[in-house]
């Protein structure tokens, strides 16, 4: 059982979503960076699919009430054991009873993964762990709650040189992959000129389920469409100008224009901007 | 009946399907033909099928390198062998509504623009049966048509922060039931005291696409004395067989 000391600015619990209940309106969820989260789970041998804590900016401050181990991903939020021990990302580390995992200032990205060996055992609701509006009872994670996990006391599993290297681009790259949107031949020979060669600026206004985006060029007069499926990583264009990029936790219907799709790679990178940083769409 | 039907991929691992740009009946029984085919004939290569007004999205399990072109000639075969759907199990759902001016905080602004009385406008609700095209926007949200004309009121520029769950709305041509507290621009002009969504059921929503929605009108005491019964777990929803 880990105990929650702290809550940091937006801590959850996520894994790769709950799929097959689009119909039903409920949004995908899970990890926001993808590629992050299962990094940690495969340095633990874990299932792809074992729940981990998605820590946003600031994280939070954990007591473990067992013998484990752990890996953090992702951004890099200065992880510390015990108040004194700097940790290294990426790396499989041994979490004794009793151990406070503490996090400093925020160096690089803006999402944090923290695997446990066999994943956050927290409530299942439609095949997903990932915490969501009514699925699951809190939406975060609280100062005062109690995450349950399994003991574990792996002496022998322990590979001290398990550590990677990860793709430093991950974070610092601007350019994001991405494919036409369903409605990407409704915009004009000049819309389409800006939006593959502009960086635009990520503005304050962005959550598990949207990054907005703002520039005065994209303003038109595309008519909206009848409403239709959306997917995480769908890029809407509103009539004033507004860029939405759709995330994990994203309605599952829209009436925007859909004019571009990150690819999941991108959706994960995408993961990791915060305001004021840049991104270009590479078409 | 068949259309003209339009194939385009949609990001890694899904492809989109595209009817006329309409909404009409005839339209959605052919989607709910076309997707009960495909699901009849998957192969365990599809992770999921969607539908909307006028459009399918067909995800696959694979995350990259999905062949598109084998994968709408596929399609586009399945579309040709598509069955007519058997549509004996459809329900009408006889939906309970306390249109009381607590509740319908926009009825009598509504009753001002439309110049007609709140009874004439809550009668003029209650008169149709309402179809289930789809689902979506948030968990048990039905998109439904059949609204009458005189009601079509434009959704409001400055959406409300916090529209109560239960709230039965009016946004532009569609009227709507919101399954959750939510944020939200449509007109406001009752509350429903009953489960759109219960994550405790197999099936979390009672209506599937298809079966149509009847309002009724209810008083204040009804309609908590409903929300009890609900949150015991004991209320049975009326229903009609077509």
């Amino acid at each position: 059982m880990v105990s929650v000391l702290k809550a940091g600015f937006y801590t959850s619990v996520q894994d790769l979503g709950r799929h097959g209940y689009q119909d039903q309106g409920v949004p995908v969820s899970g990890v926001m960076d993808s590629y992050s989260a299962k990094l940690a789970n495969a340095l633990l041998n874990n299932k792809e699919t074992d729940a981990v804590l998605e820590l946003t900016m600031t994280g939070p401050k954990l007591q473990f009430h067992c013998n484990t181990i752990i890996a953090i991903t992702g951004a890099n939020l200065s992880p510390v054991l015990n108040d004194n021990k700097p940790l290294k990302l990426n790396a499989v580390i041994v979490i004794k009873k009793n151990d406070v995992l503490s996090f400093n200032s925020p160096e690089y990205g803006f999402r944090s993964y923290l695997a446990v060996k066999e994943g956050f055992q927290t409530e299942s609701v439609f095949g997903s762990r990932s915490m969501y509006n009514i699925m699951t009872s809190t939406i975060k994670v609280n100062i005062g709650d109690r995450l349950e996990i399994k003991e574990n006391t792996f002496h022998n599993e322990i590979r001290k040189s398990a550590l990677v290297k990860t793709n430093t681009t991950h974070f610092s790259s601007s350019s994001l992959d991405v494919l036409e949107g369903p409605e990407y031949d409704l915009l004009s020979e000049d819309l389409k000129h800006i939006i593959k060669k502009k960086k635009f600026v990520i503005g304050k206004e962005n959550n598990r389920m949207a990054y907005q985006l703002y520039d005065e060029q994209l303003k038109n007069n595309i008519k909206p469409i009848i409403t239709s499926i959306v997917l995480p990583g769908t890029v809407q264009l509103t009539p004033a100008g507004q860029l939405i990029i759709l995330m994990r936790d994203c309605q599952t219907t829209g009436g925007y224009p859909r004019i571009l799709q990150l690819k999941e790679k991108a959706i994960s990178q995408m993961a990791q901007k915060y305001n004021g940083d840049r991104i270009l769409f590479n078409l | 009946m068949s259309y003209l039907l339009n194939y385009k991929p949609y990001g890694e691992c899904a492809i989109l399907i595209e009817w006329p740009s309409r909404i009409n009946e005839s339209i959605f029984i052919d989607i709910m033909a076309f997707k009960s085919e495909i699901e009849s004939q998957s192969n365990g290569n599809i992770k999921t099928v969607v539908s909307a007004y006028n459009s399918l999205l067909i995800i696959y399990r694979i995350s990259e390198n999905l062949d598109y072109n084998k994968e709408i000639e596929l399609l586009k075969s399945c579309y040709s062998k598509k069955q007519v759907l058997d549509f004996k199990q459809r329900r009408i759902w006889q939906i309970p509504v306390c249109y009381e001016l607590s509740f319908g905080i926009d009825l009598e602004f509504l009753s001002q623009i439309k110049k007609i009385s709140t009874d004439e406008i809550i009668k003029r609700h209650c008169k149709p049966n309402y179809l289930i095209y789809f689902k979506g926007f948030l968990p048990g949200f039905m998109y439904l048509g059949g609204l009458d004309p005189v009601l079509f009121q434009a959704r409001k520029s400055k959406p409300r922060l916090k529209i109560e769950k239960g709230a039965v709305a009016i946004g532009a041509e569609q009227t709507g039931i919101y399954p959750i507290e939510s944020p939200g621009g449509w007109t406001i002009i009752g509350n429903s005291p009953i489960n759109f969504f219960d994550i405790n059921k197999e099936k979390p929503c009672f209506a599937k696409n298809g079966d149509y929605l009847q309002f009724y009108s209810i008083n204040k005491k009804q309609h908590q004395d409903i929300k009890t019964l609900v949150a015991a777990g004991v209320y049975e929803l009326k229903y009609k067989e077509i």
